[in-house]
């Protein structure tokens, strides 16, 4: 039992320096890199939008959808406002049917207690099932470091490994490569694998089957994931297209199971909510080709021993923030990354966590927290949004993904006490007090076409503006400042040819005409800045 | 000492009385036990499952036998397993080599059949999922996955409208496998590949007189 001694205590977020949880840059330098991606960039164009449209199509067709997102939000926020009671129910009905439950503080206890589980079965292998808390943690490269090779047996998180890469999109890893790629990927890495294999993707799809089925049929010891825990009846779940899941949850002598503890579900009638949300707003279809559900163990059938590891890793942290904790009600669909402008640019690496895109902005800082130092890479991630709101719109269980972000924002602001921005803002405004200073700093700022690149951006400037640079690129400035211009011959009649124009324009008394016209360059204009700014 | 389950525990019930919430009522006013009638049910199943290429043969049930010795023979299909509890009578006009299945046949030998025929729990037509409980007229999960092709015979009448009316007829303690489709994979640019581990053909007889 745990003693109750007053106040309680801030549960600690994952400790610093384990796991994926914290990438090695800055959001907006990592973007940088990615930004320079042009296949990147196709590719996560071509497939969010073709993911968004399946999406709408399929949720459209459901008068009760929003009925359902109402339903899958409460049942969330009520499984966490019961969390205690509803991790011991499910710990009491996996033992009772057969299954042992560990519980693991952090990724390093959890890490530890796979590693063991898997020593205990005298393997030294084990084929896995796609799943991010395993990602998180870190465990392929833990187990590798304890001598046990991991395979991973979705096609995707397969061809992620294979490369020695790291997975972009929560759904498709692989969505940053290409058929090409993939090809030489296969041909380079894959033991006895056919010289003349080409890129068509139902070749390359065979291809992986003939490598792993091997591997499905010999391997004795197999770890998952879990998309929901029932703690009603102990029951888990994995929802998956390709059957590696269900080849993983069966075929081995011993199961393992890594779930965070923000996965469990009270009744196991809410499955009637989330097995409508999920799939839809995921793959955009109406059901996912598998879903395997299994309590403890049957006899006869499937691994005859199981195991579920319940990991917190910062998952208190985060349930202890009265606004933050709705993060974790995310059923990881990944339909908040595939509407996002700034995600859709970047990719997922920029974002340096298992958890990338709007969610990943959000959660990653709760989990593993935001540091003092200004070049925390965390702390940049609730500015990596444009607030646009599209993954609130998005999100099956109504997580108010940039709400939650400004929120961060602010305790960001209140942690450091300033931000880049800030600081920028704040030189602007000393100059602009003063006409001298400002006019002088127009001219310097003419010059500023001078550092531009040949694209007409800059990239990089000095301090106090650096700031600002580091996380976008720059217009350059134009060549004459508009107090120039406007005094030059040049401005005088290009503003005599306006006003006559306005003139001609009344007599006819079509004003409507002309304000569109200029709405629509207005916009035009907008749409322009908007691409510089984020691109 | 304090164990890891102690201290997740303590850690929780900290966080929530840092953060305390009010309770939530949970609202339920998504459509629940919707009822509709055979034709409309056996259109919509039908649609969906062919939306997800799998095939479809609808028939009377005095007519299983032959429409599954029909599938099997059209498929080159020579060696079938059958879970134990399998009705015989299904595989009576087939005239390849029906092997029945048992816990202690190891997966490689199933790898060796050409196909599995299988009885099964529920359907959801809205869906198109098709959903195997375990049960003796299903056999265990590694016969229904392990070989190319799955038959799965499915009663209409189990067949309810949507997926809360289909889960209600779940006992949630058997081990459930939910199948819509055959097994697929869109993770190369996005391009759907069907049968990737998974059987990579799914064909549902569907009887509607039952
Ligand atoms: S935050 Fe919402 S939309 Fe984004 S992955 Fe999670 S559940 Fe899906």
């Amino acid at each position: 039992m745990s003693t109750f001694l007053g106040m309680p205590a801030r549960p600690p977020r994952s400790p610093y320096g384990t796991g994926n949880l914290r990438g090695d840059e800055a959001f907006p330098r990592a973007a940088h890199h990615e930004l320079g991606n042009g296949q990147l960039r196709r590719n996560l164009g071509r497939a969010t939008t073709t993911i968004r449209a399946k999406r709408l199509d399929v949720t459209g067709e459901l008068p009760d959808w929003e009925a359902l997102r109402d339903a899958g939000s409460a049942i969330k926020t009520d499984a966490m406002n019961r969390l205690p009671e509803l991790l011991e129910q499910l710990e009491h009905k996996v033992t009772e049917h057969g299954g042992t439950v560990h519980w693991a503080r952090d990724s390093a206890e959890a890490n530890e207690i796979v590693a063991r589980l898997v020593k205990a079965t005298g393997s030294s292998e084990v084929i896995k099932v796609k799943s991010m808390a395993t990602q998180e943690i870190g465990l392929n490269e833990h187990l590798e470091s304890v001598g046990i090779t991991p395979y991973e047996t979705d096609l995707a998180e397969l061809i992620v490994q294979l490369a020695h890469d790291r997975p972009s999109h929560i759904l498709v890893p692989a969505i940053h490569r290409n058929r090409d790629e993939i090809r030489q990927i296969f041909l380079d890495r894959i033991p006895g694998v056919d010289p003349e294999l080409d890129n068509v993707p139902a070749h390359l799809a065979a291809a992986a089957r003939a490598y792993l089925r091997q591997k499905f049929m010999t391997t004795k010891v197999a770890v998952s994931g879990a998309n929901f825990g029932i703690a009603e009846t102990g029951t888990l779940s994995v929802v998956e297209s390709e059957g590696n899941g269900r080849m993983c949850l069966t075929l081995p002598d011993t199961l393992i199971t890594v779930m965070g503890i923000e996965k469990v579900l009270p009744r196991y009638q809410d499955l009637e909510v989330f097995l409508q949300l999920l799939p839809r707003s995921s793959t955009g279809e109406r059901m996912n080709p598998y879903t395997s559900l299994w309590t403890g163990v049957t006899p006869g059938d499937g691994p005859q021993g199981f195991h579920l590891v319940l990991l917190d890793n910062g998952r208190t942290a985060a349930l202890a923030d009265a606004i933050g904790r709705a993060a974790l009600n995310c059923i990881r669909c990944s339909a908040c990354l595939n509407v996002c402008p700034v995600y859709e640019r970047t990719g997922g690496h920029a974002y340096g966590s298992t958890y990338p895109g709007p969610i990943g902005a959000v959660l990653t800082p709760q989990l593993a927290g935001m540091h003092a130092a200004a070049d925390d890479p965390n702390s940049s991630l609730p500015y990596a949004s444009s607030l646009c709101g599209a993954c609130f719109d998005a999100c099956p269980v109504k997580i108010d993904i940039p709400s939650l972000l400004v929120e961060l924002r602010h305790q960001h602001t209140e942690q450091t006490g300033t931000t880049p921005e800030k600081l920028a803002m704040k030189a602007a405004a000393t100059v602009m007090k003063r006409p001298a200073l400002y006019r002088g700093a127009q001219k310097a700022a003419g010059l500023g076409r001078a550092v531009a690149g040949r694209d007409g951006t800059i990239s990089r400037l000095p301090p106090p503006f650096s700031g600002w640079s580091d996380s976008r690129d720059t217009a350059a400035p134009p060549r004459q400042t508009f107090r120039a211009w406007f005094a030059s011959d040049e401005g005088r009649a290009a503003l005599r040819a306006a006003a006559d124009e306005h003139d001609r324009g009344r007599t006819r008394e079509e004003p409507d005409r002309s304000q569109d016209e200029s709405d629509r360059s207005r916009a035009e204009d907008h749409r322009n800045h908007g691409e510089d700014g984020t691109a | 000492m304090t164990t890891a389950r102690d201290t997740v525990l303590g850690r929780v019930r900290d966080a929530l009385a840092l953060a305390p919430t009010p309770a939530t009522v949970v609202p339920r006013a998504y459509r629940t036990g919707r009822v509709l009638p055979d034709a409309e049910r056996l259109a919509l199943f039908t649609d969906r499952l062919l939306d997800y290429k799998a095939e479809v043969h609808p028939c009377t049930a005095d007519r299983t036998a032959q429409v599954v010795a029909e599938v099997l023979r059209d498929r080159g299909a020579r060696r079938i397993g059958v879970p134990t509890g399998l009705d015989p009578r299904w595989v009576d006009a087939y005239d390849g080599e029906v092997c029945p299945d048992s816990a202690d046949i190891p997966a490689p030998e199933l790898d060796a059949l050409d196909a599995v025929v299988t009885a099964s729990a529920a359907g959801c037509a809205e869906t198109g999922t098709i959903f195997l409980d375990g049960s003796p007229d299903q056999g265990r999960r590694a016969l229904s996955l392990v070989p190319d092709l799955h038959l799965c015979v499915v009663d209409l009448s189990a067949v309810e409208a949507g997926v809360p009316e289909a889960l209600a007829r779940l006992v949630p303690e058997r081990p459930t496998t939910l199948i819509s489709g055959p097994s697929a994979t869109s993770d190369i640019e996005l391009e759907r590949v069907e049968g990737v581990h998974g059987p990579r053909t799914l064909v549902v007889v569907i009887r509607t007189d039952r």
